[in-house]
């Protein structure tokens, strides 16, 4: 078994007492902001010292513990069809089955549910559907422009910074009892911006050959505290930087990325993977991937929580403008030709062998449009190419023998390019 | 020493092995049914590969002779169709023998020898039968498998029998058949040889005593050239038949691939994906092929590949087999027809129906419900052609499109209906510059491209144009 890096041990114990936090928020008297991972406003609710609870979170957890399938199947009961998005079922069924969070505390009810919409039109009927169990609950909703035209105007920002200061920012004082403080929430975007300059760096490394990180599998715990709501808080920097010195630590001693059946002695085949993991076989997902030395060296959904690559920063100098922007340049949020123009940047800078889909079969927002990118990709780059699907957190759907028989032909097809490439 | 290369492709339903030459061309065939015994599956494609490999052996060492001769062509055929029945007859004694040991394990004495009496029976009427259909090569060339002929002749003869017994025969046959199938029959080619042989010889010596009459009922009027001059031509072949009995087929590497390939017992580095192989092969029979379509028992591929015969990319369905063999096979059995049956007939469509299922399961009850309003058979199963290509169509679109040339390969291409919607769709959505490939082999084609990586010797060495 794999030892414990010293930053494993940080952000189990960070998660471990937000939890907690949570579980005695009633007694504590704080305050609980229900939220979504993409254009997530951390930063904010911090500012008014409430605690965040991620849904698609739980639900990844959930699946991750073996317990989606039971919640899920009690959404359906409820009335969920089958072709709904399994994170929400999988979150309304933890739910009706009393909301017992990933370490076995409750977690509490939400005093605000805050919809940041950014590019997924199923958070909207996800949180009507927690209004309808949770009734009277506090809601604001930012809605944020879709970058139609690949940039951001600054009648968009103006746009956002409007709806901050009238939507969400009074909800929140409401909600809160709290006055807005624009100086604490000043000191958090410092702690943000060093935060995101960190993780720009860790997902960096794998310019390295080989290289010391698989940015997919491993890289889904790395990014944990960034979008599970610590970002701009020290612990967070704390954290990433601890990440960063193992990392450093890793090249110094040419070493190949940490799996659960220890570390990738020859690394094979380098991709970049476009969509989320399947959760619920994450081990022996991950399993098919490091038995044949293939190594993830970008991945898009490690950016779903913000994409800091092209230079977004939050800014403390211009701080409901930098909130605003962040949530326009979420990668849900990103024009198709946005999206592929970043996987492109992926695979030169990180010089991958292959691309590879996981289509998600429930989620239409993320999955459409996810063929034509791979098109144009493999048109461009005359990269090989792959596509698989399975699901997010419904066990239902990850059918392990379809997918090990097309990452097989992929991973062979790979093997072919090479000998051709090294004659 | 010649060295051959053997390539496996172990499908959802059936097991297809090719023997190559050092120079790619194919020089062996074999296919059986798969079974639950997948080694026994495969060992038997290999070994009916390696018989067709010496009789074609034979063939092109005879070379002109052949050509210059007809009757020398006609005799090396029919041997080869002797040689079938007897492999098949090896078998039958086997099921025989299985169908008396099943008998006594499940029947009580009294109702055992009833039983027993009546296999005995229907063994003594199926066996002459299944002989003169080999015999005079209304069979052999069907392509059937053990299990398809001989479960159609048994049921033949219960369907006759009193109803009392129907069930008890059934279950006897279906517990039977399968140890059979997954047992490994060995054949000495030499001693299988020579009693063909013996038994064609045996043949034309009979039909020299016969009426004309008789004859033009068996057999066609071109045969009878033979009947006069059987002797010399048996002598005249004998040295080159006794020649490739004694030949020793060297194969100097393997490559197993399909569905059961994890399953067969070779090296793991003699193991390649269908994908590759499907490509490969197809590539190698038609060099610039640029997309394949691979149609087979339970999934459908399209794949795109370079000037190489490499996969650039791929796409297989996923969840559902609609629109894949086993899809036809359903079908089949909902009407009660055979497979071989179902083109033809859906070619004689007059109004072709619109099949909206894209499930093979809810495609019986849309059957069952178009009969039910008087459409016509050949008009429904012309639907259901079609709705097969049209989710071809949908995969082909989601790997790329058609980039020319096209190539359809996989068991589904024999299927005439399948073709003539795979033609017309192929051209009305890429145009009808599209050079469309269908090979003879095409169920071949991932046997031949795993036989093709095992003579490059992949990874080692990489494939050249």
């Amino acid at each position: 078994m794999v030892n414990k890096e010293k930053s494993m041990v940080i952000q189990k114990e960070m998660i471990a007492n937000l939890f907690k936090e949570l579980s005695t928020a009633k007694e504590t008297g704080k305050k609980v902001v229900y939220t979504f991972v993409p254009g997530n406003l951390s930063e904010l609710i911090h500012a008014f010292d409430m605690l965040p609870v991620y849904p698609e979170i739980n639900a990844l957890q959930s699946g991750m513990r073996k317990k989606s399938d039971s919640f899920i199947k009690e959404a359906e009961k409820f009335g969920h069809s089958e072709d709904v998005c399994t994170y929400v079922k999988c979150d309304v069924g933890m739910m009706l089955k009393g909301n017992i969070g990933p370490t076995g505390e409750k977690l509490p009810p939400p005093d605000l549910l805050l919809l940041s919409y950014t590019g997924c039109f199923t958070f909207m009927k996800w949180f009507e559907s927690l209004e309808d169990l949770y009734p009277g609950v506090e809601i604001a909703m930012l809605h944020t422009p879709y970058q139609k035209d690949g940039e951001i105007t600054k009648e968009m920002t103006e746009y956002m910074v409007r709806q901050l200061k009238e939507e969400v920012i009074p909800k929140m004082e409401k909600v809160s009892g709290k006055k807005y403080d624009e100086s604490k929430l000043k000191l958090i975007l410092e702690n943000s911006a060093k935060t995101e300059d960190l993780i720009v760096k860790i997902f960096d490394t794998p310019k390295n050959i080989p290289t010391p990180i698989d940015a997919y599998f491993a890289g889904v715990y790395y990014i944990g505290p960034i979008n599970i709501g610590f970002r701009g808080t020290p612990e967070a920097v704390e954290y990433y930087n601890e990440l960063y010195k193992e990392i450093k630590e890793r090249i110094k001693l040419g070493l190949g990325p940490i799996t659960p059946e220890g570390e990738i002695k020859e690394e094979q085949f380098r991709l970049v993977v476009e969509g989320p993991p399947n959760w619920t076989s994450f081990r022996e997902f991950w399993k098919l991937f490091y038995d044949m030395g293939a190594v993830i060296v970008a991945s898009s959904y490690t950016k779903v929580g913000g994409v800091y690559d092209m230079g977004f920063r939050h800014n403390p100098d211009k701080p409901l403008e930098s909130l605003g922007e962040y949530c326009m340049n979420c990668y849900t949020n990103l024009s198709l030709p946005q999206r592929i123009e970043l996987l492109e940047k992926c695979i030169i800078d990180y010089h991958a062998d292959g691309f590879l889909v996981n289509s998600i079969k429930s989620c239409n927002s993320f999955s459409a449009g996810q063929l034509l990118m791979m098109r144009k990709l493999e048109e461009k780059l005359e990269i090989p190419v792959g596509f698989i699907e399975s699901d997010l957190v419904d066990p239902r759907y990850f059918s392990y023998a379809n997918i090990k028989n097309r990452l097989e032909s992929f991973f062979q097809m790979l093997e072919q390019r090479k000998l051709i490439n090294i004659n | 020493m010649n060295k051959y290369y053997l390539g496996v492709d172990l499908g959802s339903t059936t097991s297809k092995a090719v023997i190559i030459d050092e120079k790619d061309n194919i020089i062996g065939r074999g296919i059986t049914n798969t079974r639950a015994n997948y080694k026994v599956a495969a060992d038997i494609a290999k070994l009916e590969a390696i018989f067709d490999a010496r009789f074609n052996i034979l063939e092109s060492k005879l070379g002109s002779e052949i050509k210059d001769n007809p009757d020398s062509k006609k005799y090396i055929n029919e041997l080869k169709s002797v040689f079938k029945y007897l492999q098949f007859h090896k078998r039958l004694i086997s099921l025989h023998t299985q169908l008396k040991q099943t008998i006594s394990d499940i029947f009580e004495n009294q109702k055992g020898k009833t039983i027993s009496k009546h296999i005995d029976e229907i063994v003594n009427v199926i066996e002459p039968k299944i002989k003169y259909e080999f015999l005079t090569g209304n069979l052999g060339n069907k392509n059937q498998f053990f299990r398809d002929i001989i479960s159609e002749k048994y049921n033949e003869q219960v369907e006759k029998l009193d109803k009392e017994f129907f069930e008890s025969l059934m279950s006897v046959f279906d517990k039977s058949i399968t140890p059979v199938e997954n047992e490994m029959v060995e054949y000495d080619f030499q001693e299988l040889v020579h009693d063909s042989i013996s038994i064609l010889n045996g043949k034309y010596e009979n039909l020299k005593d016969k009426k004309d009459e008789d004859i033009s009922l068996h057999f066609d009027a071109e045969l009878n050239l033979l009947t006069g001059n059987i002797n010399s031509i048996s002598d005249s072949l004998k040295e080159h038949i006794e020649q490739i009995a004694k030949m020793e087929i060297h194969i100097a590497n393997m490559v197993g691939t399909g569905y059961g390939r994890a399953l067969l017992p070779f090296a793991e580095d003699c193991i390649k994906s269908e994908i590759l192989c499907h490509a490969f092969g197809a590539h190698a029979v038609f060099p610039d092929t640029r997309t394949v379509l691979d149609i087979g028992g339970q999934d459908t591929k399209a794949i795109q590949v370079d000037s190489n015969g490499l996969v650039t990319s791929f796409y297989m369905n996923d969840r559902c087999a609609a629109g894949c063999g086993r899809y036809l096979g359903y079908v089949a059995d909902e009407f009660n027809l055979s497979l071989n049956e179902m083109g033809p007939l859906a070619l004689n469509a007059e109004n072709e129906v619109n099949i909206c299922s894209t499930c093979t399961v809810f495609a019986g009850a849309e059957i069952r419900e178009l009969l039910n309003v008087g459409q016509q058979r050949e008009d429904i199963l012309a639907g259901l052609h079609r709705a097969i290509v049209i989710r071809a169509m949908s995969l082909i679109a989601r790997s790329g499109g058609v980039r020319n040339e096209f190539t359809f390969t996989g068991g589904v291409a024999r299927n005439q209906a399948v073709l003539k919607y795979i033609i017309e769709m192929v051209k009305d959505g890429y145009g009808n510059d599209i050079k469309i490939n269908i090979h003879t082999d095409s169920i071949f084609m991932g046997a031949l491209g795993g036989a093709m990586f095992a003579r490059r010797n992949i990874p080692v060495k990489i494939p050249s144009n």
